[in-house]
């Protein structure tokens, strides 16, 4: 899946109405996500099939029959719900290219580490985070029921649940419009430059 | 009341403020950065993004690369085994010579570890902003520089414009007080392992630390680059230390440090600008006393999951105090460990030792390790190795002869590189090994799948590495 166009603008982010795929447990972090030996590719597409690889597969290559992601009754589903502190350590954004080239469009967890969380808005991925409560009743009540998320109005619905989550607006913005963010940057050039100017007269 | 120096820094790099943003509706502020430090892996996607859009690099003067993470710590006159590591070391070469970037390759007598060379060659300076494609970036916060990790979006951003738009953390105080009561057993390494048990793996989100207090300053650099070096274990995007004269010492003379005039107009700015320092106001404060610290010792899978050497292995119900998730993450962790709960931190046996990543590969570190090693022999059911941070260290190293310390001992002394830290290079666990490592993440199959992780000081690493299990250190010293 090819989520950037040739002049980078973003696939634009509509509304999702899907089944969540649940992943009962804290703390997953990027290592988990996407383990170490896939990050020697040099291009961002097509991770999809190594997302959570040593969960998936066993040492000797078999799918590991437990876990949720090889469970056929979640496969297509385009919503992750998940626990606390989702996507720790390692900055690698191959994390989050692997969770949407998956066929994963939001994340739905009780909190997410920052800068999985910021990689996440780079590409067309939305990071939702609930309270601990609408956390549980996510996954005692919604597993085999369609649960829509309405990013304009900060919205998941769930059975007759309605809950809000909180994103910035310029965020929100990025993803409803699909920006360029580096074009938006390059039409600071005069600011950037006066910096510049300013900078080089100081340490001077 | 005054700022932080998280918030001066912040205001001295606001380029466009987000009030005024271009849809008028909030959100970040435009930020200027000074330093871009790039390594193979994170890097060749933004190399990939300027080309297709046809963009250039902004300020190639003040954009540094190497080549870390992929690298053999074997011999490098061999060429390197693995094709696709090979082809992103290759591709990182090309990217830095078709956009006119300073990069320390392989054979460079300065390559090494991104957040060991930058200081090592004063790049990293206080008062600067410094970001890298690499969460560890909070390293260079040690030196008074506001330092934090950036995804690959990011790394193509700031190529391109030099500027990131960044929401500004909340600022957090840790005061350390007290005195360490053996300084040779009891490290900098402690002090951190110690501090993520107590805040947690999200104790820190969404905030920039700053550590403070005696205990801080009485720290070397290079102690304090291993303290700020794991903020981001804690969830922090970054770790400051307050720069003193020891700071300014560390990097006057260095490569890319300003000479002359213009350091002493550095070190002027930085007193005049920080000099109302201790008055500032943070939005969280704790204090850690280090008066009864022990070793500290990894036992699960995240960084705040340690003991005390003289502890035993927790019961989840302990470790979790009540919270469901931490029981289950406990319970987890220990079946992924092969660990029981009761058992003694000083019973379990290793099988591997890894001294090395951008936590604890420095001068300072090699050496209190070979202070433990010296006349000792690695026990022969263990496998240890010494991976220095950079080329420079590995020199300085063997002009003192601690290479001939750690092989004599049974050690393998190896090239420089991330190596074991995360093992993208030949250096892993087997699965089901059990390794003693100076680094930063105990991760399930961080050190190679199936592989088992205690974080440990460099000292506590050597020690194990001789006895074949864990021992208090401070027992011999």
């Amino acid at each position: 899946m090819v989520i950037k166009n040739g002049n980078n603008k973003l696939e634009v982010f509509r509304n999702i109405k899907s089944k969540v795929t649940p992943l009962d447990r804290s703390n997953i972090d990027t290592d988990q996500i996407i383990p170490k030996q896939f990050l020697k590719l040099v291009q961002r597409t097509d991770f999809g099939k190594y997302l959570f690889y040593d969960l998936r597969v066993d040492r000797d290559g078999n799918q590991r029959r437990e876990f949720v992601l090889n469970d056929p009754t979640y496969a297509g589903r385009q919503i992750l719900l998940t626990r606390d502190n989702f996507g720790s350590g390692s900055s690698r954004e191959h994390a989050a290219w692997a969770i949407r080239d998956y066929g994963f469009k939001a994340i739905i967890a009780e909190s997410f580490a920052d800068i999985f969380y910021n990689n996440c808005f780079k590409n067309g991925l939305l990071p939702i985070g609930l309270n601990h409560e609408e956390i549980e009743y996510l996954f005692r009540n919604s597993l085999n029921v369609a649960v829509e998320i309405d990013l304009s109005n900060q919205q998941v619905k769930a059975c007759s649940k309605v809950m809000r989550f909180e994103i910035d607006s310029y965020r929100k913005m990025a993803l409803l419009e699909g920006l360029d963010e580096i074009e938006m940057t390059l039409q600071f050039e005069s600011q950037i430059a006066e910096y510049e100017r300013k900078i080089l007269v100081n340490s001077l | 009341m005054s700022n932080t120096i998280f918030e001066k820094i912040w205001d001295n790099h606001v380029v466009h403020a987000k009030n005024g943003d271009v849809h008028n509706n909030g959100g970040p502020s435009l930020i200027y950065i000074d330093r871009h430090l790039l390594h193979e892996v994170t890097s060749p996607q933004a190399f990939d993004g300027l080309r297709l859009n046809g963009r250039r690099v902004r300020r190639p003067d003040l954009t540094f690369a190497t080549m870390d993470h992929n690298v053999p710590t074997t011999d490098r006159s061999i060429p390197i085994v693995d094709q696709i590591s090979s082809m992103q070391i290759q591709t990182l070469m090309q990217n830095c010579r078709e956009f006119g970037i300073t990069l320390f390759d392989i054979n460079s007598p300065n390559q090494g570890i991104v957040h060991v060379i930058g200081p090592e060659l004063g790049i990293t300076l206080p008062g600067t902003t410094i970001v890298c494609g690499d969460s560890h970036t909070s390293t260079h916060g040690a030196f008074g520089a506001l330092a934090f990790g950036i995804g690959t979006s990011e790394v193509e951003h700031v190529l391109a414009t030099q500027c990131l738009w960044m929401y500004k953390p909340k600022t957090f105080a840790i005061n350390v007080t007290g005195r360490l009561r053996n300084i040779h057993a009891v490290t900098a390494k402690d002090i951190i392992l110690s501090i993520i048990r107590k805040i947690g793996t999200i104790g820190g989100t969404g905030t920039v630390i700053e550590y403070r207090g005696e205990t801080i300053s009485d720290l070397s650099v290079e102690q304090r680059m291993t303290i700020c070096n794991m903020s981001i274990e804690a969830g922090a995007r970054a770790g400051l230390i307050y720069p003193d004269k020891k700071t300014f010492d560390y990097i006057r003379g260095r490569r890319y440090t300003p000479s002359g005039k213009q350091f002493e107009t550095m070190v002027d700015f930085w007193h005049e600008n920080w000099k109302d320092y201790t008055n500032a106001q943070f939005d969280k404060v704790i204090t850690f006393n280090v008066n009864e610290l022990a070793p500290q010792v990894s036992w699960g899978t995240n960084p705040s999951m340690v003991v005390d050497v003289t502890d035993t292995v927790p019961y989840p119900d302990d470790f979790a105090r009540g919270n469901e998730n931490e029981r289950k993450a406990a319970n987890r962790a220990l079946e992924y460990m092969a660990l029981k709960p009761g058992t003694s931190i000083t019973d379990i046996k290793i099988d591997r030792v890894f001294i090395g990543s951008c936590t604890n590969s420095r001068l300072e570190d090699l050496m209190e390790a070979a202070i433990v090693v010296k006349g000792k022999t690695v026990s022969q059911s263990v496998k240890a190795m010494v991976v220095p941070g950079s080329q420079q260290v590995k020199k300085q190293a063997e002009v003192l002869g601690l290479d001939k310390i750690f092989k004599t001992a049974g050690f393998e002394w190896r090239e420089s590189g991330c190596s074991m830290c995360l093992g993208m290079n030949p250096d892993i666990l087997a699965p089901g090994e059990r390794c003693a490592s100076t680094s930063n993440r105990n991760f399930e199959g961080r050190q190679g799948s199936g592989g088992r992780t205690h974080l440990v000081s460099p000292i506590m690493a050597a020690a194990a590495a001789i006895e074949g299990h864990f021992i208090d250190v401070r027992e011999w010293l």
